[in-house]
């Protein structure tokens, strides 16, 4: 066995495995089934839609620099709004959770690929489809009814566009629902025979939580989609109070959905934060077991807690209360979390790499949403703050701060696993000190803004908020900057990167046991599970990288005793 | 996608060609089908969520002035579409034993008692004196029923398609018919949700 392994190993290194079918550019431009392939769509196709997302943000802060609205128009403010959020909701962040998972998941667990591989391609097909879907609604005039779409104001407003946005948003949300299902059947059914359900990576745990949330809740969105469809076109009155329906019913349902959504936006960066760490760290995961139950325990509170959207929405006073609890709840399994990440690096000898910097600023902004977002939970600060800059502050705090960041710490992370090259750290770590000086330049003051009453979903304003809101545009347009060495340091190292080698960080989850990129069909040799996930040792020799298996086996191993 | 295997990797691993083709790597795809019905059945939770609280909320219901739904064809539509789950069973315990006539000939019964239930419910649409858009009440209504019709419209062309694959006889057999499985799940669930619609709709 070890030397055929071993002659596999070397024909791996030189001139990448002439033996090997080849992966070929135009597989990505294809319908194909392997799940690297698909996972690395995801991730592009996302990233092309954020910057229309991120664009689109720029009109509105431009705008936003003076009180008055001499940029754009009102309305057409309010249409880039809703799109902004829709993008960057629904083809970018959800998208790009998929796209770990579907790079990650088969390659974590040892498995060949997804449990049923053609329903992921049709899952991604779906996702470039309803996105394009979304962008034509431009020719019509845009939704401009926010991304919640509440009724009445999105039966009146933007007819067609309207309706364009909610068949994007069904044909989205069918695809996660497809993706949702492989996900969780690959997660419980694939996993090589050794590994039992607590030895494995807790990406993966993350991935089954938000799985079983999309299963779940996007159901319901789709039926509150419907009724709304059907109040739009054919005249009926599920929501239109005026013909005797309740627009109450559809924010119901619609926060059945959106809040375990916001689960569905963060969890899957949760858990690539919790793969980041312990290497960069070259610590043990602290608290496994807490980390991968309170995925479970976010998930399932998650469900229960949607009307503290609805606080300002006459639900009654004990309704209030019962949300208001719930919700307060959800702080302790995520704040075990926090505290177990930062455990984790606590005395780790930290490598602060690109993919750590990332790593950190996410544990810190994620707190900073974290603990607004316990402030909006209760009740009578919520009154005060509903519906101002407040909110947009703490949402954007737990999506951008949270998830964005930890998405650019993944990419640091797994860049070299997904294209066998390195990232130039240099530009990285510009990236990073752009992106989070920007960031709290352009949000941080928002927390202010809000508590001083100012409006959020409107392009005029009152005179008094003009120069803090020019600070938040001028923080804007370093966000806007930062995406450029980005952008370039991928182009630029997918070519001319220095080699990866299979395992650059010397990490311990199997991912990194098979070459970079990884072979179509994943592992040349069967992975060996050597060590749980987490086994780092702190004072580690380097491992040499051209070794084989076995060698890397008897190394790391012994490194983690 | 699997068909590059290593020219090298015969000697050494049975890793790939283990989980190359169908056989011999476990197969997941009625997992699969029962978390999409789970899946499924939150779109019904959440219609029937949305009735309940008009019903409760709303000071009158049905709304004033709306006509009482006719009985008849849903009661005899309710025990075609119940007793079809079971003619439906009697195709799986008939290919269980290897009898692609059996399993033809009950799905056939079940398709043309699908297809009996879609009859019954254009019928009473059609003689209704409700319009989709009467009032809240006769919205809920089409809304519900023509949803759940659309899942009863899917269950005949699933059963329509067992059959058209059974033609060959070793298409399925005892040992394996996923295909004959799904459809059957599927059926059942979609006569559950028709019970529990009923019970919402004509009968509280
Ligand atoms: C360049 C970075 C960004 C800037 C400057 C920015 C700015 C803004 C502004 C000005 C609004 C409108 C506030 C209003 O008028 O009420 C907004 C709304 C929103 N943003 Fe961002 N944003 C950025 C990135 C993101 C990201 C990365 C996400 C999510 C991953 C996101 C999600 C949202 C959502 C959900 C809304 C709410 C839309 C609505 O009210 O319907 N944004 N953003
Ligand atoms: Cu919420």
């Amino acid at each position: 066995m070890s030397t055929s392994a071993e002659k596999i190993v070397t024909s791996t290194h030189d001139g990448q495995k002439a033996e090997h079918k080849q992966r070929k550019w135009q597989d990505y431009f294809t319908f194909n089934t392997d799940h690297k392939v698909i996972g690395i769509q995801y991730l592009v196709t996302a990233f092309l839609f954020y910057f229309v997302g991120g664009a689109l943000a720029e009109v509105m802060r431009t705008e936003l620099a003076t009180p008055e609205p001499d940029l754009v128009q009102p309305e057409f403010y309010n249409q880039i709004m809703t799109m902004h959020g829709t993008i960057m909701l629904f083809l970018w962040i959800i998208p790009a959770g998929a796209a770990f998972a579907n790079f990650l998941i088969p390659l974590m667990i040892g498995a060949e690929d997804m449990a049923f591989p053609r329903l992921n391609a049709v899952a991604y097909w779906m996702f470039p489809i309803g996105g394009i879907l979304l962008m034509s609604s431009f020719f019509v005039g845009p939704a401009q009814a926010g991304w919640t779409s509440y009724p009445p104001l999105s039966l009146v407003a933007s007819k067609w566009g309207q309706e364009i946005w909610i068949l994007s948003i069904l044909i989205l949300g069918t695809s996660t629902i497809l993706g949702s299902i492989n996900f969780i059947t690959t997660i419980l059914k694939m996993r090589m025979p050794d590994m039992d359900i607590h030895s494995m990576p807790l990406f993966c745990w993350s991935m089954l939580a938000t799985s079983g949330l999309i299963l779940l809740g996007t159901p319901v969105l789709a039926a509150a989609l419907i009724l709304l469809s059907f109040d739009l076109i054919a005249g009926t009155s599920f929501f239109n109070p005026a013909g005797g329906g309740d627009p109450i019913v559809y924010q119901h349902m619609f926060w059945f959905y959106s809040h375990p959504a916001v689960y569905i936006m963060v969890l899957p960066f949760f858990g690539i934060i919790s793969e980041v760490l312990p290497v960069h760290a070259r610590k043990p995961i602290f608290g496994y077991r807490a980390i991968a139950y309170s995925s479970l325990a976010i998930a399932f509170l998650g469900l229960i807690v949607w009307a503290h959207h609805m606080f300002t929405s006459g639900t009654p006073g004990w309704l209030r209360m019962f949300f208001m609890a719930t919700t307060m709840v959800i702080a302790v399994p995520t704040g075990i979390k926090v505290f177990s990440w930062t455990a984790t690096i606590w005395g780790g000898k930290i490598n602060l790499n690109s993919a750590m910097l990332f790593g950190v600023g996410f544990i810190s902004l994620f707190l900073i949403g974290g603990l607004s977002g316990i402030m909006v939970a209760s009740v009578p600060f919520d009154i005060h703050v509903h519906d101002t800059y407040f909110v947009v502050a703490h949402f954007h705090y737990v999506l951008f701060g949270g998830s964005v960041l930890a998405l650019f710490a993944g990419i640091y992370h797994w860049f070299p696993k997904m294209t066998g090259r390195m990232l130039n750290e240099t530009w990285g770590r510009i990236h990073f000190a752009l992106t989070y000086i920007g960031f709290n330049l352009t949000f941080l003051p928002m927390h202010q803004l809000g508590i001083q009453g100012m409006n959020r979903r409107v392009a005029l304003y009152d005179a008094q908020f003009q120069s803090v809101n020019m600070i938040c545009t001028i923080g804007s347009y370093i966000l806007a900057v930062s995406t450029l060495p980005f952008v370039v340091n991928v182009l630029w190292s997918v070519f001319k990167g220095e080699k990866a080698g299979r395992n650059p960080w010397r990490a311990l989850t199997l991912e990194w046991q098979t070459s970079s990129p990884p072979a179509i069909e994943n592992f040349e040799e069967e992975p060996v599970l050597w060590a749980g996930p987490y086994e780092y040792g702190v004072d580690t020799e380097m491992i040499d990288e051209d070794s084989s298996i076995e060698e890397m086996l008897a190394e790391v191993s012994a490194e983690a005793k | 996608m699997q068909s590059s295997a290593l020219d090298e990797s015969k000697v050494t691993l049975n890793y790939h060609h283990e989980a190359a083709g169908h056989h011999g790597h476990p197969d997941h795809r009625m997992f699969g089908v029962i978390l999409f019905l789970i899946g499924d059945s939150m779109t019904f939770l959440g219609f029937f969520a949305a009735f309940l609280i008009y019903r409760t909320m709303m000071p009158v219901w049905p709304p004033e002035g709306t006509p009482e739904l006719e009985l008849l064809v849903p009661i005899i539509n309710t025990i075609v579409l119940v007793s079809s789950s079971f003619v439906m069973h009697q195709g799986q315990t008939a290919i269980k034993r290897n009898d692609v006539s059996g399993l033809r000939l009950w799905f056939g019964i079940t398709a043309a008692m699908g297809a009996v239930f879609l009859l019954g419910q254009g019928y009473e649409y059609f003689h209704s004196e409700l319009g989709l858009t009467t009032n809240l009440f006769a919205s809920c209504f089409y809304a519900l029923t023509g949803f759940h019709g659309l899942h009863v419209t899917v269950g005949v062309l699933l059963i329509l398609s067992v059959l058209w694959r059974s033609r060959s006889k070793e298409h399925y057999s005892s040992g394996s018919h996923f295909g004959v499985e799904a459809a059957e799940i599927y059926w059942h669930f979609v006569d559950v949700i028709w019970v529990i619609l009923f019970i919402l709709v004509y009968l509280l």
